[in-house]
């Protein structure tokens, strides 16, 4: 084989291979963009049970409950146009507390519930999970009383 | 004093660099070797300063001294000495004097030791580390400035962040840092060669040694800096596909890739363009990973700062650097000769898959890790997480695996397709051998990725010893030693990942003090909940004793709350042992007297660390092999005259 038509073999391997990578990034892509949600939008779009998803907003005052084994709790997640039940299991994040803002990494099962296989809370006063910038949870409750 | 003296090193520092830069320009236009003469001390005296002002800036931390902003809101009088320390880097302003100090640094080391490449090209890269460091000191200088006063002086600092308040801030940043802008030289030798048109075999065997020494660094600071997380943020994982940990690994791919085709180009003479373009592609990694981390559009651990003039002016210099390096590249790489041919079965074919595989996962990685930025531009709120990156990186890096098998075990330029085959029977039938086994073991319990990943991990792992096969073990070069360990530790780190998400075993309790708790063949009879204090913190303490079929050990997990800034952290309890790692996290008190629990058993998961310290360990040994060589050469030289 002369030494041109290895190149364009290469080339063409090459060629292929960037074009299956970008074919896989954008299918992947598609399905993972839609992976943070707001209550508010599982409300809108819906999300079919068991896809991986984050969920993002405040954590409803008064909602929150623990399971008799001590190591389970429930919650409500709510972002102001809407609110979804939610449960974990684990040790929550120190700043993990009511009225305050999560970011939920889990999938919904087909009741309706989060399962919520961790959860992203703030590290310290001054970190806030970027997808909930801008809420804060009055402005989300007023919002929710408004909405009713 | 202390201060100003510092920022008058910098300065000078700055100026330095200047002078450098149009001491080189001028002098290579107009042929002029007085003035060329001048390119190397300035260099020099650059990489003194800037350790100068690094080094007053660590005794202004160390002195606590309050009247310097970055001190008062960084540091605090009662934290311990290590954490005085290495919080000099624990803060945005510091980071940078610290990345102008290696730039700086890493000029000098060039100025200094690189004896090999020719003095015009020589000179170009200095020329062109000078210009890039220039950016940074402007940006130091006019938006970072570390030695600003604060008047009147504050009582006492805020503090450091607890997260960062442990031994792996004294080593991980360093050392990454080391290999990050390491890059800056073969940055700068990718511009020289441009510049005076010398892209051949001997600039890339000077070259060489500078990517292998920065490949190094950086392999060592991204270990360090994975096995820190998995064991402060209590989360047992090892990887977070975080940006900041993307921006870290995007560099390293580049960089392998380039240690791989600069190889090609320094012992066949073939990829030429390419190598030089990966050259400049792995610093722009380099800097995109600070744009993104120093911008403050993204909130980790490792953004210290936001604030959005900063954002802007290291995009300019982003755009001012990787801009003006392709424009370089695109006018003169036509003037490059094409390089050597080789065949389509042949070692350089190999390394150009290898290549191929690295920046496809480089691609895809940057995508996933630029898109919700972009995405957010249009006003659209979008993460982008591990789901996308386990499933686009973990399949790629598979192929690259076996690639990475079956490389060495080719010949250069020119191979039968028969005779490769045959060495790598052995591998395939131990990764037949291999498949059989774990599918009978544990087939339908694991994950089809971690199923792979054990077989190719194996079999990877025999094959990678191949290179050594039938040889004369004491005649036998150390760089090949070298590749060989790099390799193996590719497959020991594989083995290592597929063995946690494969065979993890996790337990969660709510557990009274006397409670007994089996789990994977251990038992943790907690003992106690008691109250201590450390130097600047307080924390609650469960003891646990705990054994497995031997002498009981007793573990201590804690909760830990600072008082600067007011904060509480997990200390994770980990004991190791040479089959895993028992990971033990405290939760809160809840109902009933009892404490919530979160026990790991990870089986082989050091070896995820360990695989990344020999593959750095490998790349040691193939840099001093090569210097060696090169010592010996020249020694045997003089011998003969």
């Amino acid at each position: 084989m002369k030494a041109k038509h290895q190149r364009l073999i290469l080339a063409l391997v090459a060629l292929a291979a960037l074009i299956g990578a970008g074919l896989l990034a954008a299918s992947a892509l598609k399905d993972e963009a839609a992976y943070f949600y707001a209550p508010g939008d599982v409300k809108a779009k819906g999300v079919e049970p068991g896809k991986a998803i984050r969920l993002g907003g405040m954590v409803v005052k008064g909602s929150l409950k623990r399971a008799a084994d001590g190591v389970t709790m429930f919650f409500d997640v709510t972002d102001g146009k809407a609110t979804v039940p939610a449960t974990f299991s684990g040790i929550a994040p120190d700043l993990f507390k009511e009225g305050s803002g999560v970011v939920a990494e889990g999938s919904f099962d087909a009741k309706g519930t989060f399962i919520a296989t961790n959860l992203l809370a703030k590290h310290d006063e001054r970190y806030m999970p970027r997808e909930l910038e801008g809420m804060s949870y009055n402005e989300t409750t007023r919002q929710l009383q408004v909405d009713q | 004093m202390i201060a100003e003296t510092g920022l008058a090193a910098l300065w000078l520092a700055a100026s330095l660099a200047l002078l450098q830069l149009v001491l080189a320009f001028v002098g290579l236009k107009g042929n002029k070797p007085d003035l060329l003469a001048a390119v190397r001390p300035a260099a020099v005296a650059q990489g003194v300063l800037t350790a100068i002002a690094f080094a007053l800036l660590i005794t202004l931390f160390m002195r606590s001294d309050m009247s310097v902003l970055l001190v008062a809101t960084n540091s605090h009088s009662a934290k311990p000495w290590l954490y005085k320390f290495a919080g000099t880097w624990g803060n945005h302003e510091g980071s940078m004097l610290l990345w102008v100090t290696v730039m700086g640094v890493a000029g000098a080391a060039v100025a200094l030791f690189e004896r090999a490449l020719r003095r015009d090209t020589h000179m170009a890269t200095l020329g062109g580390q000078a210009a890039i460091s220039l950016g940074f000191y402007a940006f130091l200088l006019f938006s970072s400035n570390p030695f600003a006063r604060i008047d009147p002086a504050p009582a006492d600092g805020q503090g450091l962040n607890p997260l960062l308040q442990d031994p792996g801030l004294a080593f991980h940043p360093p050392t990454l840092y080391l290999g990050y802008v390491g890059l800056s030289v073969a940055f700068s030798f990718a511009i020289g060669a441009l510049l005076t048109r010398q892209v051949d075999a001997s600039f890339a065997r000077a070259m060489r040694p500078w990517v292998l020494g920065a490949w190094v660094l950086l392999t060592l600071g991204i270990t360090a800096g994975s096995y820190w997380a998995y064991y402060e943020l209590g989360w047992g994982g090892w990887w977070f596909w975080d940006p900041v940990e993307n921006a870290s690994l995007m560099p390293w791919l580049a960089a392998t890739a380039l240690l791989h085709s600069v190889t090609v180009l320094a012992t066949r003479d073939a990829l030429r363009a390419w190598t030089v373009m990966l050259a400049v592609v792995a610093f722009s990694m380099s800097m995109v990973g600070t744009f993104l981390v120093r911008s403050g559009i993204l909130t980790s651990v490792h953004a210290f700062a936001v604030d959005p003039t900063r954002g802007s002016f290291i995009l300019g210099l982003l755009a001012l650097y990787i801009g003006g390096a392709l424009a370089l590249f695109g006018w003169r790489i036509g003037a490059v000769r094409e390089g050597a041919p080789f065949e389509l079965v042949s070692r350089e074919t190999m390394l150009v898959i290898n290549n191929l595989l690295l920046t496809v996962i480089l691609g895809l990685v940057l995508i996933g890790t630029l898109y919700p930025l972009m995405t957010e531009a249009f006003g659209h709120k979008v993460s982008v997480g591990a789901p996308y990156f386990d499933r686009i990186a973990g399949p790629i890096a598979l192929a690259l695996m076996i690639a990475m098998a079956a490389g060495p075990l080719v010949r250069w330029r020119k191979d039968q397709t028969r005779a490769v085959t045959k060495r790598l029977l052995i591998p395939l039938g131990i990764a037949l051998l291999l498949s059989s086994l774990v599918s009978a073991l544990a087939w339908g319990r694991i994950g089809i990725l971690p199923f792979l990943g054990l077989v190719i991990a194996g079999s990877v792992g025999v094959a990678s010893l191949a290179p050594l096969w039938k040889r004369n073990l004491r005649r036998t070069p150390l760089f090949t030693y070298g590749m060989v360990i790099a390799h193996l530790g590719c497959a020991v780190s594989l083995g290592g990942m597929a063995s946690d998400s494969a065979f993890t075993v996790e337990k969660l309790v709510a557990a009274r003090p006397g409670d007994t708790i089996q789990t994977a063949g251990w038992q943790l009879r907690f003992l106690q909940i008691q109250p201590i204090a450390g130097d600047n913190w307080t924390a609650l303490q469960a003891d646990m004793e705990v054994r497995r079929n031997g002498a009981p050990v007793t573990i201590h997990p804690q909760s830990r709350f600072f008082a600067s800034p007011p904060t509480s952290t997990s200390e994770a309890a980990l004991l190791t042992r040479w089959d895993g790692q028992l990971y033990v996290v405290l939760g809160e008190e809840v109902e009933g007297g009892r404490w919530q629990l979160r026990i790991w058993w990870k089986p082989f998961v050091t070896l995820i660390w360990l695989g990344g310290i020999m593959i750095a360990l490998g790349g040691a040994l193939a840099l001093l092999g090569r210097e060696r060589r090169g010592w010996l050469m020249k020694w045997r030289a003089r011998a003969a005259a």
